[in-house]
């Protein structure tokens, strides 16, 4: 039985959401401000991260991590709206890509999982 | 903590210092200037231990793999010796010719002993003989033993004035490099392409569109100078004139008090690009803005190449 992560497409599959889910993220008002960042291609490299995590690939962070990770921006006001807009945008990046929606809920209940960790809770 | 040996001492590594933090501190005078990895000023060489892979980013892979590093970004997790890089990674070159490009740009060019071998849009990292090191983009194509830069005389900017004022044709400059990724790669000659820089962010700029056009690239072309005002362009006379004899290249300067920003003139005349390959240089906030603006237009990340002219870090 394939892993999760195996039947999106792997890296591949990393590669081939990263920029659209960036772009969403980039103009929506609701979470945009979290992605100020200066230097775009080290959050396209965050964003590969994130996604490799919640495609179920082989992830290199803890709970722990991803606590220290969202810390300063809980700091900044993170909640559940903007914990549930992320979650959004990362649900109709794969529909915009063709991926099935068993595979997109799976992907979902992943990134749910991380939910009090990213949220400092 | 790590030990880090320097020229036989041995020194303890403080948590969160990096390499560059430790030696300054025990007083050895190790050029820096952008202290974020970019600059490559600070690079060196290890001889025993390794340093952290973070501590390579941009490297090329034959230093990275003989155990080069750059000590602005090293934190070690190891014991690890360092020295300065040896010959071969650094050339000398003499100052040849001087000239004003415009009221604040200045033309330089240096002769180097042997061909350098970089491409167009590369740059290098220059050191003046008591050690203070800034990086230049190389303007001219890789055809001849002369580099040609264009430097902005800043004021109180102490390597562009000393360039400008003291240093003399003769005066020798040691040059590290050629680095950087943000250079014309052939393979898809009918790619639509996408130049845009601010003050001498074209520099780069002007050697990629010149190459591309020699190496028979057959796509639109399109470069954007973007400045303040009049007074903040030049090469316009070159620029024009090579527009006219390839029509596929268009030169367009963007007057900050005529046209407004770079990015708004760029997204009425450019609003959707996807399948096109960008190159923007310059000054490092207006490079972040105008990336991003190019990918919200449909450019694919990996199809946007940038080099940021990260000024030097205080104190510096
Ligand atoms: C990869 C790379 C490529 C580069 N290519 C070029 C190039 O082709 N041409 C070029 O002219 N420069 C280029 N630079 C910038 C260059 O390396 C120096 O930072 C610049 O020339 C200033 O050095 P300086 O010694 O004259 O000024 P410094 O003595 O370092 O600075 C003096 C003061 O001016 C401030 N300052 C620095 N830069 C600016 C600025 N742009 N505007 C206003 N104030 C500033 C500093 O913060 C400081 O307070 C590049 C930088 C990098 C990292
Ligand atoms: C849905 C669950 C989430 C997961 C699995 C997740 C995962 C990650 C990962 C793996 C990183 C990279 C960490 C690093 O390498 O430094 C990261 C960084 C980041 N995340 Fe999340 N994240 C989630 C939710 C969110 C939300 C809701 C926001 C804000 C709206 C957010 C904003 C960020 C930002 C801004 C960074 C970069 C931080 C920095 O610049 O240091 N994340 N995330
Ligand atoms: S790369 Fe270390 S000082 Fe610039």
């Amino acid at each position: 039985m394939p892993t999760l992560y195996e039947q999106l497409g792997g890296s591949a599959a990393v590669e081939a959401a990263v920029d659209v889910f960036y772009r969403k993220v980039l103009i929506d008002d609701r979470i945009s401000r979290f992605f100020d960042g200066v230097d775009m291609d080290r959050q396209i490299a965050k964003q590969k991260a994130f996604l490799t995590m919640a495609f179920g690939g082989p992830a290199n962070y803890t709970g722990q991590d991803m606590r220290r990770g969202h810390a300063h921006l809980v700091e900044r006001g993170l909640n559940d709206s903007h914990f549930d807009a992320v979650v959004e945008l990362l649900g109709a990046s794969l529909t915009e890509l063709g991926v099935a929606p068993d595979l997109i809920a799976q992907v979902a209940a992943i990134a749910e999982s991380t939910r009090a960790d990213v949220l400092g809770r | 903590m790590p030990f880090l040996t320097w020229d036989g001492q041995r020194v303890e590594m403080r948590p969160t210092e990096t390499v560059l933090d430790a030696l300054l501190r025990v007083g050895v005078p190790l050029s820096h200037s952008c202290r974020a990895g970019v600059c490559q000023s600070c690079l060196l060489h290890a001889t025993q231990g390794a340093a952290p892979q973070g501590s390579q980013a941009g490297l090329k892979p034959t230093l990275a793999g003989q155990g080069y590093f750059l000590a602005c970004v090293c934190r070690p997790d190891q014991d690890l010796t360092a020295e300065l890089p040896g010959p071969g990674v650094r050339t000398i070159t003499r100052l040849v010719a001087k000239s004003w490009l415009s009221e604040t740009v200045l033309r330089v060019a240096l002769e180097c002993d042997e061909p350098l071998h970089h491409r167009a849009g590369q740059y290098l990292t220059l050191f003046r003989i008591d050690g203070l090191s800034r990086s230049y983009s190389i303007a001219s194509l890789p055809d001849g033993m002369i580099i040609e830069l264009h430097v902005r005389v800043i004021p109180n900017g102490r390597m562009s004035n000393w360039l400008a004022g003291t240093a003399n044709p003769g005066t020798e400059l040691t040059a590290q490099g050629p680095a950087g990724n943000c250079f014309y790669m052939p393979g898809a000659p009918e790619q639509p392409l996408l130049l845009v820089g601010t003050g001498t962010g074209l520099a780069p700029l002007y050697g990629i569109v010149r190459d591309a056009l020699g190496q028979g690239h057959t796509g639109p072309i399109w470069l954007y100078h973007g400045a303040l005002d009049e007074r903040g362009l030049y090469l316009v006379h070159e620029l024009e004139e090579l527009a006219a004899r390839h029509p596929h290249f268009r030169y367009r300067p963007a007057l900050l008090s005529r046209d407004g920003p770079l990015p708004q003139v760029l997204q009425a005349a450019h609003p959707k690009l996807a399948g096109w390959r960008g190159f923007v240089c310059g000054d490092p906030q207006i490079v972040d803005v105008l990336k991003k603006r190019l990918f919200l237009a449909g450019m694919a990340s990996r199809e946007i190449n940038s080099d940021a002219f990260v000024p030097t870090a205080s104190p510096g």
